[in-house]
């Protein structure tokens, strides 16, 4: 104990497996539920946080929360995600802002309203371009500034409903659909290079997305999802079901054929 | 006005999506979360039928209810916003629980100022009840220790509320059953702690006298709070346990608090809370404490929240529920008035667990229609038997008025508005800063008030 005492501090860090580096994490979309909830694990744990949100008094909100929770450092900015062309800028500024980055968060993400996009082509469009075009913008960035750095975790919400496509909210489904495809092309990219591409499939979580929705009460604990996110995160599984329950039932719902399929009422 | 929906009856009603503490009465109402200080009034736009804004439902009656309303759940508002450590001043939005605010204060070396006997209140909550504690001589209640927050209104407004400034305002949302509006954030001065620990004095005593006696005896001491057996008659009447309390000053460990690992599992039967099974249980809660005086130090745990350690308590008085019976009577009457009321309710046989007793300060409240007054204060519950608990009820009721006291609106299911109105005088002046789209089942029934929406 003695000798170890008297060694710098950079050594200490290398011989104490327990002595944690602050996380430099990116947060996009963190006013969403379960990047709030995720945060707040993150800012106990003392990390170093970036969070952008599109509403700036919720952002304040959430920001100032996570600084008392302990986060060493909250950065913010205020942005509009499906703004594709300022993506460079914002994520420059961001990774900047935090000397650097070990873990993007993409949480952000809309549900829409599945009524309405069978009926107006436009709303179907902004559904699948807020949840899938403006990811690819960010992801490419952000896939090549940690190829460079040969590191790196990019950790990305996509949804148990892009399995397969429902009627009751196939456009979303579709949008998360493409997501998943990309985020797993995009692993067996990077994945050689040392950069942890993870593909996480919430099901139905109890947040403000889903208020009011039939049976919400029996949705998923946000903060028991979070858990799950950090955990899976700091093991750098590639693909993650929360609750791990849906592994199984997904695999028989994207298992079950078609021609039975498609006369389900789902 | 829209037409009315009739809407089928189901054949076995589902249980309602939000219960008051006590779970009786049971009303539908629509849960409406508020997330974010911006949620209210927007989430109003399509509401019928008027809304509360509520928290976690720790209040008894019917305070927190609104029959086929919305109710405005804040607990998704829960963001701590800014700590003085110089001030101990902490803002935080409403929907906090001071669980939560314990957690966050107590590693920094602070404490809630005043505390109820459950840390699963909203802060929040805490200043639209009033809320007070064992240290309501030392300290007031809730409201004495709120500098500010914002209360917003359906029309959109916004006001920062303190005693200087919209000071009217101040005094009706602190005590005001969140019918004037939502809080949005507040703020909460807390007080410093070197340890987790307190140090507990537990005095047996047999009957009003003797506890008049202690009260004045240890009238320095922070905390003080009795438990009372009002089960027995005789020799035993009035029998209790007076217990003090005062924050330990040998520093030690300020770790945040662990989760609750039990939960009473289900409902009891209606019948298994009978007059010989609590009288067998008061007389073990008298005789745990063997010596007559006890001296030890304990965590602040098991001193402030005894309950908290078994999440769903309430399950043990079955789905009919459980009413509380809470007074404050003023020094004039308070020691005659504690008797007969005591006698009362021992010659009913609607035995109680043990009741609270306890002496309220002279420190006034800041509420326009805050409970606490100088005097004795006493708190029971009683399970639900529709024939005799409501009609003991009115006669307790009927005798508090005489007695010039006032009973607790938070623990309420069954005052009449004519109780309700000699309690609370000034309840008229109140009500010109009740929301108009905001209404409780509790301001209908003591006020024949109808929602404007």
């Amino acid at each position: 104990m003695s000798t170890l005492a008297t060694q710098p501090v950079a050594a200490a860090i290398l011989v104490d497996p327990n002595l944690k580096i602050a996380k430099k994490i990116l947060v996009l979309g963190a006013t969403s539920g379960i990047a709030e909830a995720t945060c707040r694990i993150w800012a106990a744990e003392g990390a170093q946080l970036f969070l952008v949100a599109r509403n700036a008094e919720k952002l304040a909100a959430v920001a100032a929360d996570l600084k008392l929770r302990g986060a060493a450092y909250v950065g913010t900015a205020v942005a509009d995600l499906d703004d594709t062309d300022k993506h460079a800028e914002l994520l420059t500024h961001a990774v900047n802002s935090l000397t650097g980055m070990d873990i993007a968060f993409l949480a952000h993400g809309i549900l829409g309203d599945q009524a309405r996009g069978e009926q107006d082509f436009e709303h179907a469009a902004q559904i699948v371009y807020t949840n899938f075009m403006a990811p690819v913008s960010l992801l490419t960035w952000l896939a090549n500034y940690c190829l460079q750095r040969h590191a790196g975790v990019i950790a990305v919400l996509s949804s148990v409903a892009g399995e397969r496509g429902r009627k009751s909210n196939y456009v979303y489904g579709s949008s998360k659909a493409g997501l998943t495809a990309f985020l797993s092309g995009l692993r067996n990219r990077v994945d050689h290079e040392g950069v942890t591409v993870i593909t996480i499939k919430p099901g139905p979580v109890k947040t403000s997305m889903t208020a009011g929705m039939k049976g919400a009460e029996k949705f998923a604990d946000v903060n028991k999802v979070a858990a799950t996110i950090v955990k899976a995160i700091d093991r750098r599984v590639d693909t993650l079901y929360v609750p791990f329950l849906f592994l199984p039932i997904m695999f028989i719902v994207r298992h079950i054929p078609e021609r039975i399929f498609k006369k389900l009422n789902l | 006005m829209s037409q009315p929906v009739v809407e089928p009856q189901p054949a076995k009603a589902a249980p309602p999506a939000f219960e008051s503490w006590g779970r009786y009465p049971k009303y539908n109402a629509k849960i409406v979360p508020l997330n974010w200080q911006s949620d209210f009034p927007s989430v109003m736009t399509g509401l019928h039928g008027g809304a509360l804004p509520v928290g976690l439902g720790r209040s008894y009656g019917d305070v927190c209810l609104l029959k086929d309303g919305n109710l405005l759940q804040t607990t998704g508002m829960d963001r701590m916003l800014d700590f003085d450590p110089e001030t101990g001043i902490l803002t935080a939005e409403a929907g906090v629980s001071l669980a939560k605010v314990l957690d966050f204060a107590v590693p920094r070396g602070f404490f809630l100022p005043v505390t109820p006997g459950t840390k699963y209140v909203t802060l929040g909550g805490a200043i639209a009840n009033d809320i007070h504690g064992k240290n309501h001589e030392a300290a007031g209640s809730f409201g004495n220790h709120v500098p500010s927050f914002e209360l917003v209104r359906s029309d959109g407004s916004r006001r920062i509320c303190s005693p200087n400034q919209n000071a009217d305002w101040f005094a009706a949302t602190i005590g005001g059953m969140g019918l004037t509006g939502v809080i949005t954030w507040a703020q909460l001065r807390l007080r410093p702690i070197v340890s987790r620990k307190i140090d507990y004095e537990g005095i047996q005593f047999h009957g009003i006298d003797e506890f008049l006696d202690l009260k004045q005896r240890y009238q320095d001491v922070e905390y003080t709070v009795s438990w009372v057996d009002c089960a027995s008659t005789g020799r035993n009447f009035a029998r209790g346990i007076f217990m003090l309390g005062e924050h330990s000053k040998v520093p030690g460990k300020l770790k945040p608090s662990s989760e609750p690992k039990l939960a009473f599992p289900f409902d009891l039967p209606g019948f298994a809370l009978n007059y010989t099974t609590v009288s067998l249980f008061n007389s073990l809660f008298f005789h745990k404490q063997i010596k007559a005086h006890v001296k030890t130090v304990e965590d602040y745990e098991p001193f402030f929240y005894p309950l908290d350690a078994v999440l769903h308590w309430n399950r043990m008085y079955g789905k009919r529920g459980l009413v509380q019976f809470q007074y404050a009577i003023p020094w004039e009457h308070a020691k005659e008035g504690t008797i007969e009321i005591l006698r009362e309710i021992a010659k009913s046989g609607l035995a109680s667990f043990l009741a609270v007793l306890k002496a309220f300060g002279e420190i006034p409240s800041l509420g326009t229609m805050s409970f606490p007054q100088a005097g004795i204060m006493l708190a029971l519950d009683f399970p639900i038997k529709p024939d005799l608990t409501f009609p003991l009820l009115k006669r307790l009721g009927d005798m508090t008025v005489e007695f010039g006291g006032r009973l607790y609106s938070a623990k309420d299911a069954a005052m009449t508005p004519a109780q309700f109105q000699a309690f609370y005088p000034h309840w008229q002046r109140f009500a010109q800063y009740r929301d108009p789209l905001l209404n409780s089942s509790f301001w209908q029934r003591v006020t024949g008030g109808k929602s404007t929406l």
